[in-house]
């Protein structure tokens, strides 16, 4: 029987900074500037964060919208839990976060804001909720990473960064207001 | 990453005197966002779809089957309603051939309601599917015990250190017991009002106080929480009458005028206005009895949701066989 010529020991995870503090900040005040873009202004806008950290990027990004245009954006907060597909294979039952929509969506323009756009699953469930309450006019996808690995037809419409993401690697957002810090940072497991 | 409710229910909610302060939290905890559905336009989250969930009453029940099955329709869930009354469980059937009846239907849920305690545990060991206790005798009724904790926590904040009086017939209130439990599990003191003949004797082991006064339950208390006093009572010879027990034991709002501090009137229901309670009290600025009854359909669909799915542990499957 042939044994193992070496021993490999386990690698720990090597971590790289994908965006710093400062550069978190360039690229969400480019998302606010390509959002009053494609959307000609804030008129009709609502922006949704999805629980958790895209409730604290959309709030930013309405504040820049605000010292921009000069517009209060109404902001809401979407928990998806109760949407979820894999609800019966997850195990202990996830917690389940608040969901708060400023009023009714009928012909509104909604932008979902999320933090990290990977199977696309979590942006299905999103939208099958805002259906819940009623019909906008447009829905849009703004998302601060982009990692690839989409399991479902769906594409973001503002992306603040594409992150190339090997097999079994994570992203992690780190949001002040939850974290402590701005930071996104990229975790790979190294393969010998 | 989502964060996970870490500490699960298990396969049935029986009673609150076998869970931590943990659990009941990780239940109150989930009831707050859940009351939001009830404010939407389209009352309904697609979370148990295809779960079919049945009622199986074997006592009268208005308000506690009606706030399960809206629970159960607003989570999307398939519901059946079962009544002692014109099924076989009138022609003699016993309680585990109909809940093996059921299943053999394929179900996933049973909410039951009977007038032997301990059914619910009966049930829960014999079957597969999740049982969730609607008040089983004398026993318990764990989500009015919940929604009990639910509104007393939303008015008050954190219950360490607030106290509690429940008034009236303890003696058979499964929602005393469950609220007992649940109230000091919370770090709430607890006391009980009423008369003797209607307080159980080993009262104090529970680790109550004992008020023989309504006035002074009023003077001590935060909130109390008003029972229903059952009318039969009064032909068992357990009260004279029932103007006397108004006259003594009534929270009415002159009483309640007296009080040092704001005080909340809770009552699960349905009401004897004159008799435990007086009108203007029950319609007046201390009550949150309406809270109670949104807040029980938020508790009950924060049960079913963590509840949905989980098999019993390998014990009970065990035994369930023997």
């Amino acid at each position: 029987m042939r044994r193992q010529a070496y021993y490999i020991p386990e690698m720990p995870p090597t971590s790289s900074i994908v965006l710093s503090a400062k550069s978190l900040e360039r690229t969400v005040s480019r998302m606010a500037d390509e959002i009053l873009e494609r959307n000609d202004g804030a008129e009709e806008l609502i922006l949704v964060g999805i629980q958790r950290r895209g409730v604290q990027i959309a709030a930013r990004i309405a504040e820049l919208i605000k010292d921009r245009d000069g517009a209060t954006v109404p902001l809401g907060a979407l928990d998806i839990t109760l949407y979820r597909d894999d609800l019966q294979t997850v195990g202990p039952r996830p917690v389940v976060g608040r969901t708060d929509l400023p009023g009714d969506l009928e012909g509104k323009r909604v932008v979902i804001v999320d933090d990290v756009l990977f199977t696309g699953r979590t942006i299905r469930a999103a939208l099958d909720e805002l259906a819940d309450f009623g019909r906008p006019a447009r829905v849009g996808l703004a998302v601060l990473i982009d990692r690839g690995g989409r399991e479902l037809p769906i594409q973001p419409d503002v992306v603040g960064k594409h992150v190339e993401v090997p097999l079994g690697g994570r992203v992690d957002v780190f949001i002040s207001e939850l974290d402590g810090r701005d930071e996104v940072v990229l975790n790979v497991m190294e393969r010998t | 990453m989502t964060p996970t409710a870490s500490s699960v229910l298990g396969k049935d909610l029986l009673g609150l005197e076998h869970l931590s302060a943990e659990q009941i939290n990780v239940i109150l905890d989930t009831a707050g966002p859940l009351k939001e559905i009830s404010e939407r336009a389209i009352k309904k989250v697609p979370t148990l779809r295809g779960a079919t969930v049945v009622n199986l009453f074997f006592e009268a029940s208005t308000r506690t089957r009606i706030s399960f099955e809206f629970a159960e329709k607003r989570l999307s869930a398939d519901t059946v309603n079962v009544a002692s009354s014109g099924s076989s469980i009138s022609k003699g059937e016993t309680l585990v051939d109909t809940a093996r009846n059921l299943e053999a239907m394929r179900i996933d849920m049973v909410v039951i309601r009977h007038h032997a305690s301990g059914a619910a545990k009966f049930l829960a060991e014999r079957i597969e599917s999740n049982v969730i206790n609607a008040g089983d005798g004398t026993h318990e009724h764990p989500t009015q015990g919940l929604l009990d904790l639910l509104t007393l926590r939303d008015k008050l904040g954190d219950l360490r250190g607030k106290r509690i009086c429940i008034c009236g017939d303890v003696l058979h209130s499964r929602v005393a017991r469950s609220n007992i439990w649940g109230l000091t599990k919370l770090g709430a003191e607890v006391a009980v009002c009423g008369p003797r003949s209607l307080l159980p004797n080993a009262i104090g082991e529970m680790g109550v106080q004992v008020f023989d006064r309504i006035e002074q339950a009023i003077e001590w208390a935060d909130a109390l929480n008003v029972l229903r006093l059952q009318l039969e009572r009064m032909q068992a010879g357990y009260i004279p009458s029932l103007r006397e027990y108004n006259r003594v034991f009534g929270v009415t709002s002159e009483r309640l005028d007296r009080a040092p501090r704001d005080i909340l009137i809770l009552h699960p229901g349905p009401m004897n206005r004159g008799v435990e309670i007086d009108s203007d009290v029950a319609d007046g600025p201390h009550s949150v009895i309406l809270d109670q009854v949104t807040n029980g359909v938020a508790v009950r669909m924060a049960v079913l949701y963590l509840l949905a799915g989980n098999k019993p542990t390998l014990a009970t499957a065990a035994r369930g066989d023997a």
